[in-house]
């Protein structure tokens, strides 16, 4: 991940566009150490959802005046930036969707109930959130399938030895990993994932939320054959994500809600789909969030990806450098060169609730608890951690109060 | 008073630095094991009644959990000891709460609930006493 950036993130300009930093405790700016649950929103997306609501809407699609067309056009151009934005080769592949869970639900009904059996394997990992997790372990359940997963190892990396182990289980049919971490900040190869599923013919479903906002993403180049993602974590509004799919695989598949808008022809003895990306998008869509998620695409691009990663970068960097001066304080995950903007710790025998609630006296936002990764947790054998996570409005400073506010902590409750 | 010792005041510490009947007594009369599934906090308490077969004459808890959730267990423990098993199994919540006497947001309330219910639990399995809905789900959640 050493990447050199065309340009450099300065922090300074970009919390001027966070309106949150405008919150004080006590005198001081919330240290906003909670991205990977979800991102902040600059003005940009603020603004642009309320100028959208003013001048643009109405609902998308089918409606003849001119407030609809400016809704669809809206709605629409999101897509093409979702698009290019993960190099999609069309605009038919990119489905919106509430989130990436909904994305991986889509797939794993959609896919898995019509082409999953007994003999199949469907391959998830244990670094895994919930939502790869559970609905691969429940489609597989249902149909039938045997459901696996890649162990990982103490450092919290993929044990890759274990893939033949894995093919002697039966058809591989499925193979759906996270790309990154969010419990953890591990990097995942993807890439080789990808390359195994393809030698055994499987689909591969990337889970992308905790990548898409901190990485340039080419579905092309990945290869992958879904890939899903959130706008709430890079940026952009809740209720609203991606699924990218190939168009060949998302032709051939059943839908997945069904209603209004994803239909060709309605008889009663018989309804049609309509053309890819309607067939997907059942209902009215999240048409205001899907711009708003447009409008993060672009405030994230006008920043360059590569220069957030490089940011982010440094600053887990500066933070395993750091956190180790805490007495008592155990640290997870790989070292920088193939992790996140994530960092997962204990203090002491401290129950993480309690050092996240004692840092929020301080304004120092963190999160508690098993960040909807039980298994994990389990393999770890750890109830819970603590997850301080960084963004491209992230400072050192902050990290700072983070390591101060886990002395003040280890004073009081060690 | 600052924030933090409204919540953490000197009786939560205590109990939290100092639980009071920690472990698990074997053998036992009714036990029962609950999950906070927000947070993954674990509580799990065993009793044992006296000659009566109602009256609860020595609990046990142990589990892992937060200051909160351990010290208000803790401070449960003390509370039903020698009390019937009906009436246990009626008693409110708020009396639990008057008893921890600290200000909880919603998700913090899960916390110092948790042990109660895994109790509520443990003596409805031994002695069928009614379990109120809220804590049906950490019946499915124990282990048997
Ligand atoms: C790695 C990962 N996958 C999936 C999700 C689910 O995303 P959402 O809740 O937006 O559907 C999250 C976020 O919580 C995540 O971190």
């Amino acid at each position: 991940m050493t990447v050199t950036p065309q340009r450099i993130l300065d922090v300074e300009a970009v919390r001027a566009d966070f309106p949150f930093l405008e919150e004080f405790v006590d005198g001081r700016p919330f240290a906003f150490l909670d991205s990977a649950a979800s991102a902040q929103k600059p003005r940009q997306v603020i603004d642009g959802l309320a100028d959208f609501y003013r001048h643009s809407y109405a609902n998308v699609h089918r409606g003849v005046y001119a407030l609809a067309d400016r809704a669809t056009a809206g709605y629409e151009d999101a897509r093409e930036k979702v698009r290019a934005f993960l190099n999609a080769a069309s605009e038919r592949e990119i489905i919106f969707t509430r989130g990436t869970t909904e994305g991986i639900n889509l797939v794993a009904y959609a896919w898995g109930l019509d082409n999953l059996g007994p003999g199949d394997v469907v391959v998830a990992t244990d670094l895994d959130h919930h939502s790869n997790f559970v609905p691969w372990q429940y489609i597989a359940g249902r149909s039938g399938a045997t459901f696996a997963t890649i162990p990982v190892d103490d450092a919290g990396d993929l044990v890759l030895e274990e893939l033949d182990r894995i093919a002697g289980l039966g058809r591989i049919k499925v193979v759906a990993a996270g790309w990154v971490s969010n419990a953890l900040g591990t990097v995942n190869p993807v890439e080789l994932l990808v390359a195994w599923a393809k030698e055994h013919g499987a689909i591969s479903v990337i889970d992308a939320a905790q990548a898409a906002p901190h990485r340039a993403i080419d579905v092309q180049a990945l290869g992958c054959d879904f890939l899903a993602l959130s706008a709430h974590k890079l940026c952009g509004p809740t209720s609203v994500g991606a699924l990218y799919g190939r168009a060949e695989l998302l032709e051939r598949m059943s839908p997945f809600q069904l209603g209004g808008h994803m239909i060709r022809q309605v008889r009663h003895d018989r309804t049609t789909w309509g053309e890819l990306p309607a067939k997907f998008e059942a209902g009215t869509a999240s048409i205001v969030e899907a711009v708003g998620f447009g409008l993060a695409i672009d405030y994230l691009q006008d920043i360059g990806l590569d220069a957030i990663e490089a940011h982010e970068h440094a600053l887990v960097e500066y933070a395993l450098e750091r956190l180790p001066e805490v007495p008592g304080i155990t640290l997870y995950g790989p070292p920088a060169s193939r992790r996140a903007g994530v960092v997962a710790f204990n203090l002491g025998d401290i129950h993480p609730h309690d050092v996240a609630q004692v840092l929020g006296f301080e304004g120092v936002c963190i999160r508690a608890g098993h960040h909807c990764t039980q298994p994990l947790l389990r393999r770890l054998d750890l109830a819970a951690t603590n997850r301080a996570s960084f963004y491209l409005y992230t400072t050192r400073a902050e990290i700072d109060r983070l390591v101060d506010g886990l002395h003040l902590v280890s004073g009081k409750l060690g | 008073m600052s924030e933090f010792d409204q919540m953490y005041r000197e009786v939560i510490l205590d109990h939290y630095k100092s639980p009071r009947h920690h472990g698990s007594l074997d053998p036992c009369d009714a036990q029962a094991e609950g999950q906070n599934p927000l947070c993954g906090d674990e509580v799990v308490i065993s009793l044992r009644f006296a000659a009566d077969g109602d009256t609860i004459a020595d609990i046990g808890f142990s589990g892992r959990g937060c200051a909160i959730s351990q010290a208000a267990t803790s401070m449960l423990t003390e509370l039903v000891i020698g009390k019937s098993a009906t009436e246990v199994a009626q008693l409110p919540k708020e009396t639990l709460l008057d008893e921890i006497g600290i200000p909880l947001t919603p998700a913090r309330l899960k916390c110092a609930l948790l042990g109660l219910g895994v109790l509520k639990v443990a003596l409805h399995r031994a002695k069928g006493t009614p379990l109120p809905k809220e804590w049906a789900g950490l019946d499915d959640l124990g282990l048997r």
